[in-house]
Parts: C-alpha cells; sequence; structure tokens
C-alpha cells in the first residue's frame, strides 16, 4: 500500500467524514419517525401510518418537501449572518464524531482532550443559536435566544461538574481511557449515580428538549429562535437538534453507561459498536418520554433548578469524590 | 355618524387587503408560486407528491371550527396519518392555512399578513360556512363579518358545514392531497381498497 494514490491517513480521514455524514442524516431520519410515532402511542393514536409501509417513509417525504420550500430572508434581516446561522448550528454537533467512541477500533480519532473537545464544540451551538435569533430581526426571534444563551451557560455549569467528577477517578479526558476504566471496573453509573442523573437532567436542557424547551416554547414565542427560517434553513435547525441528542446520549454511554461493553459477540473490537447503538438509543428513547410526559417548566423555575440544586450538588459530589480519590 | 363613517372606512380597508394578494398573480392556486428557471417533468413530480404528502398546518384558529381542527390532530381521528400532524407555530415554516372560522373585518388585515409571511408552495383550506360565505352572519344587517375568506385570499378547498366534522375536514386534506399530485392517496401513500361501488 505504500504506492497507493491516496496516502492512508487522507483515506481514513475522507472515510471518516463520509461515516460521520451517513451518520448524521440517517440518524435525524430515523429519530424524526420515531419521535412522531411515539408521541402519537403517547396520545393513543398510530402516529405516521399512510406514507410507506408504517409510515416509514414519512420523514424522507418531509425532508424533499422542506428542501422544495422558497427560503425566505426578512427584509429587515442581517442576511449574511441569517444565512450563517443554520450552518453554525449544524456544523458543531457534527465535529464531536471525531472522538466518540463506538468501539474498539471504531474510533476516528482518540484525542487525550476528547471530553473537553466535545465540551468545546457543544458550547458552540448556543452561539449559533444567539446568531439566528438576532440576525432575523424579529422580537420572538431574539426573545428565544437570549432565553437559550441563559439556559445553556446555567446548564453547562452542572454537566460540566458532573463529568469531571468522573474525570478525577480515571485521571484522563480520553474517551478511550474512560470507556476502557469502566471495562476493567464498575459502570461510573454506578459509582457516581448522582453525577449521572445531574447529567441526564442537565443534557434535557442543554439540547433543548422538553420541558426544558424554552427557546422555542410555542404558547410563548411562536416558534423561538427559528420563527423566520423557513424551508432547509429550518431544517439544518432541526438536524442539528437530534444530532445533538445523540451526542449527549453517546457521551452518557461512554462516562458512564460502559460505552461499548456489553454481552461478548464475535469480533469484539468492532461490533462492539452494537452495544453503544444500543444503549445510545434507549437514552434518545427516555428523552422523548419525557418529553411527551411533562408540560414545559416556567423559567424562573428552569433557573432555580439548575442555580439552586444541580450545581451546588454537582459541586458536592465533585468534592467528595476528590477526598475520597485522595484517601 | 362617526360610526358609520368607521364601517365604512373598513369595508375599504378590507378591499385594499383582498387587493394586495388577488394582484400579485396567486389568485386561485396555491401555486402561484414564483416559477422556477428550469422545469424537470420528473423532479418536479416527485416534488409534488412530497409536498402532498407533508403539508404542515399552520397554528391558527379564528372561532369554534378551530375546536373540530384540534379534533383532528388527537386520538380517534387523528391526522398524524397522513403526516399533516406537525402543526408549525410560525407562517413561514408551514405549508396549509386553515381558516377556522370566522372572518372579521378586524381580522383580515391578521388573517392577509400571515398568508403573505407563509413561503411558497402554500395551500389555503376555508373550513367552515363562516370562512366560506360567511355563514349565518351573511345577512342584511351585517357589517363586521367578511363574507367569505376568498374575497381576501385564494382558497384551494372548502370544506363546509358548521362546523365540520373532523373527519371532514380530513376529506379536505385529502383533497387538497388530490390537487396537488393529482390523484387521491399519492404515490407513497397506502392505496385503500375502494368499498361498496362509492367512488
Amino acid at each position: 500500500m505504500d504506492t497507493a494514490f491516496l496516502p492512508p491517513e487522507l483515506l481514513r480521514m475522507l472515510i471518516a467524514a463520509l461515516f460521520v455524514v451517513t451518520v448524521v442524516f440517517v440518524n435525524a431520519l430515523f429519530m424524526v419517525y420515531a419521535e412522531r410515532k411515539i408521541a402519537g402511542h403517547i396520545q393513543r393514536r398510530p402516529g405516521p401510518y399512510e406514507v410507506g409501509w408504517h409510515g416509514i417513509l414519512q420523514t424522507l417525504v418531509d425532508g424533499i418537501k422542506l428542501m422544495t420550500k422558497e427560503l425566505v430572508i426578512p427584509r429587515d434581516a442581517n442576511r449574511m449572518l441569517f444565512r450563517v446561522a443554520p450552518l453554525l448550528a449544524f456544523t458543531p454537533v457534527v465535529m464531536p464524531f471525531l472522538v466518540l467512541p463506538f468501539s474498539e477500533n471504531l474510533t476516528i480519532i482518540d484525542m487525550n482532550i476528547g471530553l473537553i473537545f466535545i465540551l468545546a464544540m457543544a458550547s458552540l451551538n448556543v452561539m449559533a443559536i444567539l446568531v439566528a435569533g438576532w440576525s432575523s430581526n424579529n422580537k420572538y426571534g431574539l426573545f428565544g435566544a437570549m432565553r437559550s444563551v441563559a439556559q445553556n451557560i446555567a446548564y453547562e455549569i452542572p454537566i460540566l461538574l458532573s463529568l469531571l467528577s468522573v474525570v478525577l477517578i480515571t485521571n484522563s479526558f480520553s474517551m478511550r481511557t474512560i470507556v476502557e476504566a469502566q471495562i476493567s471496573g464498575l459502570w461510573f453509573c454506578l459509582l457516581q449515580p448522582l453525577a449521572f442523573i445531574i447529567y441526564l437532567i442537565a443534557a434535557l436542557a442543554e439540547t433543548n428538549r422538553a420541558p426544558f424547551d424554552m427557546p422555542e416554547a410555542e404558547s410563548e414565542l411562536t416558534a423561538g429562535f427559528h420563527t423566520e427560517y423557513s424551508g432547509m434553513g429550518f431544517g439544518l435547525f432541526f438536524l442539528g437538534e437530534y444530532t445533538n441528542m445523540f451526542i449527549v446520549s453517546s457521551v452518557a454511554v461512554a462516562v458512564f453507561l460502559g460505552g461499548w461493553s456489553g454481552l461478548p459477540l464475535p469480533m469484539d473490537a468492532w461490533t462492539g459498536a452494537f452495544w453503544f447503538l444500543l444503549k445510545v438509543y434507549i437514552l434518545m428513547f427516555i428523552m422523548i418520554w419525557v418529553r411527551w410526559t411533562y408540560p414545559r417548566v416556567r423559567f424562573d423555575q428552569l433557573m432555580n433548578l439548575s442555580w439552586k440544586y444541580l450545581i451546588p450538588f454537582a459541586l458536592l459530589n465533585l468534592i467528595v469524590t476528590a477526598v475520597i480519590v485522595k484517601l | 355618524m362617526a360610526e358609520k363613517e368607521q364601517f365604512i372606512s373598513l369595508d375599504a380597508h378590507v378591499a385594499e387587503l383582498a387587493g394586495r394578494v388577488h394582484g400579485d398573480g396567486g389568485a386561485g392556486t396555491g401555486m402561484g408560486a414564483p416559477g422556477p428557471l428550469m422545469r424537470l417533468e420528473l423532479a418536479d413530480q416527485i416534488m409534488r407528491l412530497c409536498q402532498a404528502n407533508s403539508l404542515w398546518p399552520m397554528t391558527f384558529g379564528l372561532a369554534c371550527c378551530a375546536i373540530e381542527m384540534m379534533a383532528v390532530g388527537m386520538a380517534r381521528f387523528d391526522v398524524s396519518r397522513y403526516g399533516a400532524e406537525v402543526f408549525r407555530p410560525s407562517p413561514r415554516q408551514s405549508d396549509l392555512m386553515i381558516v377556522a372560522g370566522t372572518v372579521n373585518k378586524k381580522m383580515a388585515e391578521a388573517v392577509v399578513t400571515l398568508y403573505e409571511q407563509m413561503a411558497y408552495p402554500k395551500w389555503v383550506i376555508a373550513m367552515g360556512n363562516c370562512a366560506i360565505s360567511g355563514g349565518p352572519f351573511a345577512v342584511e344587517e351585517n357589517y363586521a363579518v367578511v363574507e367569505g375568506v376568498d374575497k381576501l385570499i385564494p382558497v384551494d378547498v372548502y370544506v363546509p358545514g358548521c362546523p365540520p366534522r373532523p373527519e371532514g375536514l380530513i376529506e379536505g386534506i385529502l383533497k387538497l392531497q388530490e390537487k396537488i399530485a393529482g390523484s387521491r392517496h399519492p404515490f407513497p401513500q397506502n392505496r385503500h381498497p375502494k368499498r361498496g361501488g362509492l367512488a
């Protein structure tokens, strides 16, 4: 392979890029369908049913329709920022795929700052929402964006603190090392149950999902930060949201639920991805379940929950962990 | 006297609103979109099939018909079977405006604005007698109600009733699909056997 046309590292990059894009789109298609179907069954109705077998083609059809819709740019909007915002929302949520440990061999790059990389990329999402709300020159858009910024800043702290308490045990930010520490020992959701629960709650808020979907609360803010977006601009925000769900669930699985470990399968180094994805989709199912079960919280309740309860408890957990590790 | 003048100015306002939409070439169909530069027969057809199978309505109700419209989204009737349960709160993201209820002359402004804010391609269903022709308000003494929303914006499908039953609205949506794609239950949709010699 020395004389190959493409150097192996470049080939690897191309395959990785293809893989990531495929996963993002297939995941979004599947999740939108699953969400509508589960929502339907929770409300005692079948959900999408007639378009394709049991409505299986519904999201595909919706996607094509979104692409054919007119792209409206309001007259008073900041044209460039308005156009850039959906891309800004979409790109950073794709980046964390680079460091996710799907299985022992199916990791694109094993960075020694993997966890920090994911958190940094996740915070970029807030900026996209702010740019979207600001540039569309719409009061609902701006309100939605402002709420989103306040909410995401408040909930990034408990996420960071809860993940830090795991990092204290493993002594490493590398995703692979964290997973391997759980395979040789206990899963961290058993060692750190408080951190796990705090992470799950904060992750719901971080992805702007109900019951914490304040940035797009329909009854108060029309559609929040994407009020002015039509067609695929709105579609990209949607894709970003579902990819974001995938990312936070993957981090939860890698850090707390033992990553690719599970019952032994043939060719374990590759097929471990099965267990990883299974756990991820179970977590995502729980997120959908929560969305269609609980009503939206008020904004002050949302802020109180983070600043008064999640952050103090996460800090306490961190201190206790630090003391125990030191002893 | 002053009141009378106010009514007259409202009438003039409604007439002006009606001119706003009917003037821009969209009259009669929801397909008065600015035409594409190039037309490909197959791509066009696929587009229409997709648009027909994913009609997202706007969260928008004016009167009691809106209650029936909500019933359409819930269990028992469930319009989501045809992919039309995604009620978008923002007019930019919705394809279908269901005018569910009485359109007052004061409300006319808002209805026309919402219609104009929707992105092409867009369609309108006039639901209930009030939206079709003014219904019980179409009398000589009427001073406040627009007698038929089609005086303001182009309407694609009329669903009569006072209010129409939810099945009626679903039939209206199926009719609209037929209008867009050219056949009842357009392609990816399951075809139902015809029963009892109807059709």
